[in-house]
């Protein structure tokens, strides 16, 4: 018998045994695979393929009441789904800003449309098993998920967790473009990309994996992240992520797995992630090169300034503004304050004198345009009602002052401050709204600053700069429409009549239904403000005079008269009709400032047709019916959605919006 | 030549003016050489020479000078500082400090605030010593006091606390006068250089400081817990240089036990955040620190190694430190090439230390270390580089390596790493030698077919004469390596160990008074004793002071395992022929056997049952006779004790 012997190793790690197994071989090829991916990246190198089509096809599943078409199995009630659905949308929502739903859904569960046979789906969509045999190749399924993913998303992000690995572990997690066989492994054709489970491969649109990750089992929490402005792609695991590849592939044989499209908080990071990259692009657009030669860029914006200034009448603030900055301003003097006066008429619901007073400086204006004389006569009987139009005014009672006075109380809540804070608002609701606010709260400085006193100016002149960036939103997005009309119309009397529709009753037929009814419902918010603030004044019809009331009533069957000889003359037109019900309606109800259809008689309500009426006098001039910086602004926001059409990712992180201060 | 006087003339014209009677003129004075040295060098040092800095101070330190003098003398020798090193060490030999600190009890404040820029500037120069700040022990809580005072007190006096914070003592000292409290709102402040400043300053006091980590977790600003403050200032959209600072300050936490390695601020967090510091897109500079100190947050913890190895292809990632300055670089742009030169040692350090920590303790990374794209060729590279911190950092990374029992058999046998190794242990200063010669233990491991080159180099006499170093590390690790070296090794192995350690070093070692050293010297004696006639051969040579040392360290007051390790010695010895004898006519020490088998440690009784079945062996001629020995002195009535023992292993035997 020999002694004991001992050998030992230098200080903490101990050698471990030898004969550790290399990691495992290529996974069987004969193994089934069960693949998961939501829908197409921007194709990576290739030709450009044709932009996401819009999705007629499958809806989002998310509203599926449970216990419809659901597996028994879901273990939540209706208010825990209810509660998860909300959840889901604030997420997405957060997530992905600059991503409008009604023309591009975002992916909210496995399609159950969309997926191969062997496939089966439960709880409500998001869990995913495999029913397949998993011998052969030809056993492989996926599914893909409802919607494809919008460029507008900038980044996108969603995790799958393992919860069980099944037979023989063959996972995978990836993206594969809509039309892609699901009876194939992804990543194996173009495509499609993936991350295997197995043995940590990715698969970028062919049959050979490359090493790309750790392997992944039963627990594990896989994560896919999409880059479409740098169109990369990268994968996580429990949080981790693991590292950029350029596409990726993967494989997978009967298992069960649970999506998560942000119905629950991710593992990983991917807030984090998204701001470095707005950063990027913001950093990207602050340093973006301007013109070369010295001065010009400034000249630039000072032109557009001056422009926006004289184009809203602004005239004692343009002066200023040109003197300062060395321009001429194109427009006479004269003919701005005119158009500055009638502006104020308007805006102090005086339409009866603003009529009038065009009709004396623009002679010919309204008669060829009967479209517009129609919406401004409609919006005189408006304010008949309200009892503030000129005509009912001299038959009520109230004194001049307490009538000068009324367009002050908009003011109250209307001011700039009000304004911010409606970032969660749906792209495009978020800016008209904004505009209405804006545009009154200059409104009222303005005229502040022009009829009170001209030592003031400078004043005035500050005030300006702080808000004036804002205001134009309002007329961009009528430039936009107008751009819209432009594209397909061939008659002048067409492209104004829909400007009118666009102009004067916001809420029709202009594919906004969604913003419009939230617009409306601001308005009410408003009213009810409103209504605290002339509670003094005793809101009655017409001011309260009998007198008035038949006045109004006289110019009704006027207004009614006017309405049947347009349509003779020029045929039917619904946006005409719908103005002069909505206007008519308000009789129906013995408070009408507190009815369904009150928001009429807000005097936010004079702000389009007062900018409909002003770029019809500066047509009649040969001048531009927008100012440029209005213009400027509406291509840009233009460019944005056409970036989202187009597949170009970094529209996600510049908005508009962030560039007026 | 002209040029040069007449440069020095003007100068000494604004010396000149300093003396000038007239006060107004001499402000004016001060002012204009205040121009004229921005951003010029050659003016700097020409005022220098010409003893500007005296007057100055002078002027700087009268009662009867106007505030806005003091102050503009200040500035002007706060640009003198900002010059040359030269020039700094200048202005510290004119005794600037305490002339500047002294300034710092007016109550003017724009002269404050020009005295601390002014020493904040002098501070942060490596010509400083950083101990002069602490020399006055009024100073400190005079500064903590002025951190109220304005952004800019606030700003300098952090970046002098972060720069002038080196070690335990200072951390402490600073800590004991409120550092953490009149610090950590200024972690809110609206300016960014504040933030910053201040973020640093807790980076340094933190780092390997378990009582101000332990402070800091609990801190609260604006409602918030200083961790948490942290991990905002972290987030990608915030500046690199805050993101890589913070991490610091959480790596150091982590690492002084304050925050827990599985804590998602870390895992999630911090380890991420420092990974992509090694990405491409990072300034070289940036490459380094975040490469380092993830190395030092992973460095213990075999989770946090998993978690790095598979994020974001770090191991791939630091491949590419190794790759400057490019060959691009070289023809295209000689500014680059500079720039590249200059960090490629730091690069390369940087990368051998994370890939060290990364391979510390699991099999599968290192593997997936060896296999990046050359590594081993890099290893051998800079194990013979002229940088040390480059050594250093390689043998770091190549001992982590050397833990693999796979690697020791392939990659390390094909690239010959035992060459380089040993070069690198020649006349290396001790922190490379400690690592090198662990790294070598592993390589005299028996299996490693690197040991028989080593042997053949030298290395006995080298590790021999490790085991007399003052350094405990060296010691330990000489005598470790001769153990493993000794294991199952042939006769003249042994016998040149024993000659080259000399008995009366190896009877050093095993009265050293740590105990690591002694359990490694009675591991080498248990190797050296081993088969029969290796044995008999130096029981015979050294048995009379073998016997005595068992004897010693039997009777001394050690632990479980050094007693046990010495039975085993015992038990080898009884397994020789003849030196068997040895034990048997050692009545002592049979009686000491005799009472470990009673001992209540099993172990213990383990080992002494060992040699007595040794000693007892049938087969062998005498056993008869060492049987009733045994049997007189009653261990014989022990053993039918332990027969109906509990213990299956004692039973056996």
């Amino acid at each position: 018998m020999s002694g004991q012997q001992q050998q030992q190793l230098p200080l903490t790690a101990p050698p471990q045994a030898p004969g550790i197994a290399a990691s495992a071989g290529p996974a069987p090829a004969s193994a089934a695979a069960l693949l998961l991916h939501p829908p197409p990246p921007p194709p990576p190198t290739t030709a450009a393929p044709p932009p996401p089509p819009p999705s007629a096809g499958p809806l989002p599943a998310l509203g599926l009441p449970a216990g419809s078409s659901a597996p028994a199995a879901f273990p939540h009630g209706d208010p825990a789904l209810n509660e998860q659905e909300k959840e889901l949308k604030r997420r997405l929502k957060r997530l992905y800003p600059a991503v409008d739903e009604q023309e591009t859904p975002l992916p909210r569960s496995w399609s159950p449309k969309d997926k191969f046979s062997y496939i089966g789906l439960s709880q409500n969509n998001l869990r995913v098993h495999y029913k397949g045999h998993g011998k052969t190749p030809k056993d492989a399924a996926s599914v893909r998920a409802t919607h494809p993913i919008p460029a507008a998303c900038g980044i996108y992000y969603f995790e799958v967790k393992i919860v069980s690995k099944g037979r023989d572990g063959y996972m995978g997690i990836g993206l594969s473009a809509q039309g892609v066989n699901m009876n194939r492994l992804p990543g194996w054709d173009k495509h499609s990309y993936g991350y295997h489970g197995d043995d940590g491969h990715s698969f970028c649109s062919s049959g050979t994996g490359q090493p790309y990750g750790p392997t992944f089992t039963t627990g594990d929490v896989i994560g896919c992240c999409v880059n479409l402005i740098n169109n990369t792609c990268f994968y996580t695991k429990n949080g981790h992520s693991l590292g950029m590849e350029n596409s990726l592939g993967l494989q997978t044989p009967g298992e069960v797995v649970d999506a998560n499209f942000g119905q629950h908080p991710f593992v990983f990071d991917i807030e984090d992630y998204m701001r470095e990259w707005r950063t990027k692009i913001q950093a990207q657009i602050d340093r973006f090169p301007i013109g070369d030669r010295e001065g010009e860029w400034q000249t630039m914006i000072q032109k557009m300034v001056s422009s926006y200034l004289v184009h809203h009448g602004y005239c004692a603030t343009a002066e200023a503004f040109a003197r300062s900055t060395d321009q001429t301003v194109l427009e006479e003097l004269a003919s701005i304050k005119n158009r500055q006066r009638i502006q104020k008429l308007v805006l102090a619901g005086r339409m009866g004198e603003a009529i009038e007073t065009t009709q004396q400086l623009y002679p010919s204006l309204l008669e060829r345009n009967p479209n517009l004389l129609f919406a401004l006569k409609v919006r005189q009987f408006i304010e008949m009602v309200n009892g503030t139009d000129s005509e009912v005014r001299c038959l009520g009672g109230h004194s001049p002052k307490s009538q000068d006075s009324y367009p002050v109380s908009p003011r109250s809540f209307t001011s700039p401050s009000m304004s911010p804070s409606h970032g969660m608002n749906i792209h495009s609701l978020a800016t008209s709204k904004a505009s209405n606010t804006h545009f009154s709260g200059f409104e009222s400085s303005c005229s502040n600053g022009v009829i009170s006193n001209k030592a003031h100016q400078s004043y005035c002149h500050n005030k300006h700069q702080s808000t004036s960036l804002n205001v134009p939103e309002l007329n961009n997005i009528n430039v936009s429409r107008s751009q819209q009309v432009n594209s397909y119309t061939s008659s002048d009397v067409d492209m104004e009549t829909d400007h009118y529709s666009n102009g004067v009753a916001e809420t029709s037929s202009n594919g906004f239904l969604n913003g419009s009814s939230k617009h409306d419902h601001e308005m009410e918010e408003c009213d009810t403000e409103m209504e605290v603030d002339s509670s003094q004044l005793r809101r009655q019809l017409c001011g309260g005079s009998q007198a008035a009331i038949e006045r109004m009533i006289h110019f009704g069957r006027e207004l009614q008269a006017m309405s049947e000889q347009l349509r003779r003359e020029c045929g039917k037109n619904t946006t005409n009709k719908k103005m002069l019900k909505d206007a008519f309606s308000l009789l129906a109800y013995s408070d009408p400032w507190s009815s369904p259809v009150g928001n009429q008689l807000d005097p936010i309500q004079r702000e389009p047709v007062c900018s409909v009426l002003n770029s019809a006098i500066l047509e009649t001039h040969n001048l531009p019916k927008q100012p440029p910086l209005a213009l400027a602004m509406g291509q840009a926001s233009q460019c944005l959605g056409l970036m989202a059409r187009s597949g170009i990712g970094s529209c996600a992180f510049a908005t508009v919006e962030d560039y007026l201060h | 030549m002209s040029v040069l006087s007449e440069v020095t003339a003007s100068s000494r014209h604004y010396v000149d003016r300093l003396f000038d009677p007239d006060p107004q003129k001499v402000l004016q004075g001060v002012i204009e050489m205040k121009n004229a040295v921005i951003g010029n060098n050659k003016q700097k040092a020409n005022l220098i020479v010409l003893g500007a800095v005296p007057r100055l101070l002078y002027l700087l330190q009268q009662e009867t000078s106007s505030t806005e003098l003091r102050t503009e003398c200040a500035v002007v020798l706060g640009s003198l500082a900002m010059g040359t090193e030269n020039n700094v060490k200048s202005l510290l030999d004119c005794h600037i400090i305490p002339a500047l600190l002294q300034g710092l009890l007016s109550p003017e404040l724009k002269f404050i605030e020009a005295c601390l820029r002014c020493l904040r500037t002098i501070f942060t120069s490596p010509v400083t010593p950083e101990e002069l700040l602490y020399t006055d022990a009024t100073v400190i809580p005079h500064l903590m006091a002025l951190l109220s005072r304005s952004r800019y007190t606030q700003e300098y006096i952090c970046q002098i606390f972060s720069h002038c914070c080196k070690g335990p003592d200072h951390q402490t000292i600073l800590f004991n006068h409120g550092a953490v409290q009149n610090i950590a709102h200024l972690l809110t402040s609206t300016s960014y250089k504040v933030r910053m400043q201040a973020l640093k300053c807790f980076s340094v006091l933190a780092f390997e400081n378990p009582q101000v980590s332990m402070t800091l977790v609990n801190v609260l600003v604006d409602g918030e817990l200083l961790p948490q403050i942290f991990v905002k200032m972290l987030q990608r959209d915030k500046p690199i240089e805050m993101q890589l600072t913070s991490a610091k300050c959480l790596t150091y936490m982590c690492r002084a036990g304050a925050i827990r390695t599985d804590d998602n601020c870390i895992i999630l967090k911090t380890l991420p955040s420092l990974v992509r510091m090694c990405s491409k897109e990072r300034l070289l500079e940036e490459r380094v620190e975040g490469a380092e100190t993830l190395a030092y947050l992973i460095e213990t913890d075999v989770e946090l190694q998993r978690i790095a190895s598979i994020t974001d292809h770090l191991i791939a990632m630091l491949a590419d430190y190794f790759k400057y300055p490019s060959s691009v670089s070289a023809i295209t742009d000689i500014k680059r090439l500079d720039h590249d030169l200059k960090h490629a040692h730091e690069l390369r350090q940087a990368a051998f230390k994370l890939y060290a920590s990364l391979g510390a303790n699991d099999e599968d990374i290192r593997k997936k270390i060896i296999e990046t794209e050359n590594m081993m060729d890099r290893i051998v590279n800079g194990l013979s580089e002229s940088s040390i911190k480059v050594r250093l950092s390689a043998v770091r990374c190549l001992h982590s390596l050397s833990r693999s029992v796979q690697q020791l058999r392939t990659s390390f046998q094909d690239h010959a790493v035992w060459k380089p190794l040993m070069k690198v242990l020649q006349n290396a200063p001790d922190e490379v030698l400690v690592v090198a010669s662990s790294t070598l233990c592993n390589l005299l491991l028996e299996f490693s077919p690197s040991k028989e080159p080593i042997l053949e180099s030298g290395a006995i006499e080298l590790l021999c004469s490790l085991t007399q170093s003052e350094n405990l590390a060296l010691r330990v690790n000489g005598i470790w390596a001769l153990m493993n070296m000794a294991f199952q090794a042939e006769q003249k192995i042994k016998a040149d160990i024993l000659r080259g350690l000399s008995t009366e070093q190896l009877f050093q070692l095993l009265s050293d008074s740590d105990v690591n050293v002694l359990m490694k010297t009675l591991g080498l004696l248990r190797n050296l004793l081993s088969t029969r006639p290796h044995i008999d051969q130096i029981m015979s040579t050294h048995g009379k002071q073998i016997m005595q040392a068992v004897t010693l360290i039997l009777e001394g007051e050690h632990n479980i395992e050094v007693k046990e390790q010495t039975l085993c010695i015992l038990a080898n010895i009884a397994d020789g022929t003849t030196a068997k004898e040895l034990i048997m006519t050692n009545d002592d020490i049979l009686q000491k056997i005799k009472y470990y088998m009673s001992h209540s440690n099993a172990k213990l009784q383990l080992a002494a049952m060992f040699c007595i079945s040794n000693l007892i062996w049938n087969e062998e001629e005498g056993s008869q006779e060492r049987q009733d020995k045994l049997r007189d002195i009653g261990i014989v009535d022990i053993l039918h004790k332990l027969s109906q023992s509990s213990d299956p292993n004692i039973c056996d035997k």
